[in-house]
């Protein structure tokens, strides 16, 4: 049995990310019905098909259940205590950076996101969100430059409304599911990229979500497109302050990829998680799902799944393109008392599809990690393949972990195979590596990541540091 | 400390330990004292004492010491952890070394050496240099760079295994290095090889205990001591022909002493 206090110590995580920025913000009343959702859409200054889209989407999910098939505990959510559009008062029009709140680039300056000309990440454009509402977009005129369009998605619904009405709910229906339904219904930003035909996006494009308030949720709606021929890397990243009360996050990603196109999508989730004793922390619930709809398309999602109280999330991929190729890398890691349930869907559809699963699940403490997966091959899919990995570690004698793969073949002339794995961090290989003279902390760091290698080298490289960061940073002790 | 010390000085004093696994009493007053240069031999039955011996001067947190002290260069290290007995020097070679799935065997080499370094205050050494100080090692053990890139011991044969131990022993310079049945599940070349490795790996400075069943490693390094274990005490101290005598007559022969005590 591993020493459990010094497992303890080591699983112990400072949150660094946890302040609040004291900004006027502009709030609407607390709770959901037709009203709110028109006058979110008004706030907006939104065409008629997309309050349509919006009316729809909320008459649906009046309709529907919360889901609980995935088993998660949690105290029932109240849908009418929360606000449900949340923005720092700024001028109605901004033309440049400098007319942003300094309070507001302050925040993503401290966040290790700076916005400002002199400051900004020369690799990576960057779509800044803050609760509500898209912030500001570096990059945006070397982006234009290529044709690339990025920007927040109620800037698209004004300039690129014909994109946004052509593909918007075309890939997760607002009737998907019931958090797909309620953010379909109440979206406020989100990003919005347009990579042209044949053109390789010049650097990455990320999205920085920021959840500032403590009783607003965050309900954003990411949409990528990618035409024929051109290729794009997205990443993700979120934080949020400590609270004590749970806030709800439920987003939806849709990315289309048409002929030859490829999509990467890369997040790096570390929402706050609540307290040792489980108070507090995001609820994440997102559908995330793209689809490859040309031949030989690729979508490929890799995540590092580290914050947030609960986490329910599947990333999935539709391979409708014959040969198109879909592909899930994922780390999640699970401490105190945090539950994830994730995992991803592969639909084959077409023929000669391929896709790939390396799953990686972490839990220390007394959290629960699920990997809850579907592969199916449908009936057209002739000479597809799948290939799945899932691997689970355990750190400490309360944490669970599970693996849940569902597996439906209409096609006898497909593969599909499945690997699982269980280990735990034993005293022995801990006593092996300090025997070397590695200390307790760094021999429990030095195995995770190893046990993460092949996610991690899958994700870009900047994000890929950052992710080995991050996972020490969760597992270190208070001491030092 | 170190300074103070003079060479004549023992590296390693072990006074009437006691130790206990689980309140199971292993170790029942075991006393042994190691000066620079010297090899001991400990030799015995399984279930002896001998590989538990090896774990608690390396600090297994699976034991409790409940009588004695164990003295590293005068120091008493009763409260080490293993990785500070590590740094310090003491150097434990495993019967059967762990795998570590993921974590690659340079990266593991070279924070384990830097570990050391930093402790002796010698500059730490970033990939390229820790890089020609391996290769320069592997040769004292006769392995392939290939064995570099992969995961720490995982799939490693049982000679690799070991081979790969005395590589770890040759890069962190240890003052007293305790190799627990190095010699187990060699074959006669592997043997050769890990033995002469040892040989040019220690020096004056250097103590060494070998724990072994067999004479057949001992023909390869001569030991100054060697001691019989049995239930959890030294019954038995004398020179390299001890045991030959042991293998000669087998451990119904030590019964004896057992019962003289």
């Amino acid at each position: 049995m591993v020493n459990e206090n010094l497992v303890k110590d080591v699983v112990k995580e400072p949150y660094k990310y946890g302040f609040v920025t004291d900004i006027e913000t502009e709030k609407i009343a607390k709770g959901l019905n037709e009203d709110i959702v028109r006058l979110i859409s008004q706030k907006k200054d939104e065409p008629k098909y997309l309050l349509d889209f919006r009316l729809k989407a909320f008459k649906k999910w009046q309709k529907m259940d919360e889901p609980d098939w995935a088993g998660l505990g949690y105290k029932q959510i109240d849908y009418q205590d929360i606000i449900y559009y949340s923005a720092p008062k700024q001028k109605e029009k901004i033309s440049s950076l400098d007319e942003v709140d300094p309070k507001l680039l302050e925040t993503f300056d401290k966040l290790g996101i700076p916005l400002t000309e002199q400051k900004k990440l020369t690799n990576v454009a960057v779509d800044a969100v803050f609760d509500s509402v898209s912030i500001a977009t570096t990059f945006r005129e070397e982006l234009a430059e290529h044709g690339v369009i990025f920007c927040s998605i109620s800037e698209a619904v004004k300039n690129h409304s014909d994109l946004i009405e052509r593909y918007l709910g075309t890939v997760v229906p607002a009737s998907d599911n019931y958090f797909a339904a309620l953010n379909s219904a109440v979206f406020s930003d989100g990003s919005f990229v347009y990579i042209p035909k044949g053109v390789i996006c010049p650097m990455d494009l990320s999205s920085y979500f920021r959840i500032n308030s403590g009783d607003s949720g965050q309900f954003e709606r990411t949409l990528i497109i990618a035409e024929e021929s051109s290729s794009v890397s997205y990443l993700e990243g979120c934080t949020a302050p400590m609270f004590d009360t749970n806030t709800l996050h439920a987003a939806v990603v849709e990315l289309i990829a048409l002929d030859d196109a490829s999509i990467k999508y890369s997040t790096v989730q570390n929402w706050y998680s609540g307290n040792e004793q489980g108070v507090g922390g995001i609820f994440n619930f997102v559908t995330k799902r793209g689809k490859c709809l040309g031949k030989r398309s690729k979508i490929s999602w890799s995540q590092v799944e580290t914050g947030s109280a609960i986490t329910w999330k599947y990333p999935s991929c539709l391979l409708l393109g014959e040969e198109s190729v879909g592909e899930f890398y994922s780390v999640a890691l699970t401490n105190n008392l945090q539950q994830a349930d994730t995992g991803t869907k592969m639909i084959h559809i077409g023929p000669k599809t391929k896709s790939t699963i390396v799953s990686k699940g972490i839990s220390a403490g007394n959290s629960t990690n699920s990997y809850r997966g579907l592969v199916k091959m449908g009936t057209k899919a002739t000479g597809s393949r799948n290939y799945s990995q899932c691997d689970s570690m355990l750190i400490g004698d309360q944490a669970s972990a599970n693996t849940f793969p569902y597996i439906k073949s209409q096609q006898p002339n497909s593969e599909i195979e499945h690997e699982a794995s269980t280990c735990r961090i034993s005293e022995e290989q801990l006593f092996y590596l300090q025997s070397r003279g590695i200390e307790f902390e760094e021999a429990i760091s030095m195995m995770v990541s190893g046990f993460c290698r092949d996610v991690f080298n899958q994700l870009p490289m900047e994000f890929a540091a950052e992710a080995d960061k991050l996972l020490a940073l969760k597992l270190e002790g208070s001491v030092g | 400390m170190l300074s103070q010390m003079k060479e004549s000085d023992p590296i390693l004093e072990i006074d009437n330990l006691f130790a206990s696994t689980d309140n199971l009493p292993i170790l029942k007053g075991v006393s042994l004292t190691v000066y620079p240069g010297e090899i001991h031999a400990i030799m015995g039955r399984n279930g002896c004492g001998k590989s538990t011996l090896s774990k608690i001067i390396a600090g297994h947190p699976s034991y409790n010491t409940t009588n004695g002290d164990i003295k590293f260069l005068g120091e008493n290290i009763n409260s080490l952890e293993p990785e500070e007995r590590s740094q310090s020097g003491i150097f434990l070679g495993f019967q059967y070394p762990i795998e570590i799935p993921g974590v690659s065997n340079l990266e593991f080499l070279r924070v384990s050496t830097n570990a050391r370094r930093k402790f002796l205050k010698k500059e730490e050494l970033d990939t390229f240099d820790f890089e020609e100080l391996v290769k320069e090692k592997l040769e004292l053990v006769k392995m392939d760079q290939a064995f570099l890139s992969r995961s720490v011991n995982q799939g490693f044969s049982g000679g690799e295994k070991k081979r790969n131990e005395i590589l770890q022993m040759a890069l962190l310079e240890p003052r007293i290095a305790i190799l627990d049945e190095t010699d187990s599940g060699l074959d006669i070349d592997a043997l050769r090889i890990v033995a002469s490795g040892i040989k040019k790996i220690s020096n004056t400075q250097t103590g060494i205990i070998l724990i072994t069943h067999y004479q057949r490693l001992l023909d390869e390094i001569e030991p100054n001591y060697v001691h019989v274990m049995a239930d959890g005490q030294i019954i038995k101290t004398g020179g390299s022909d001890l045991a030959l005598e042991l293998e000669k007559k087998g451990y119904e022969w030590t019964d004896n002493f057992v019962k003289e005590t």
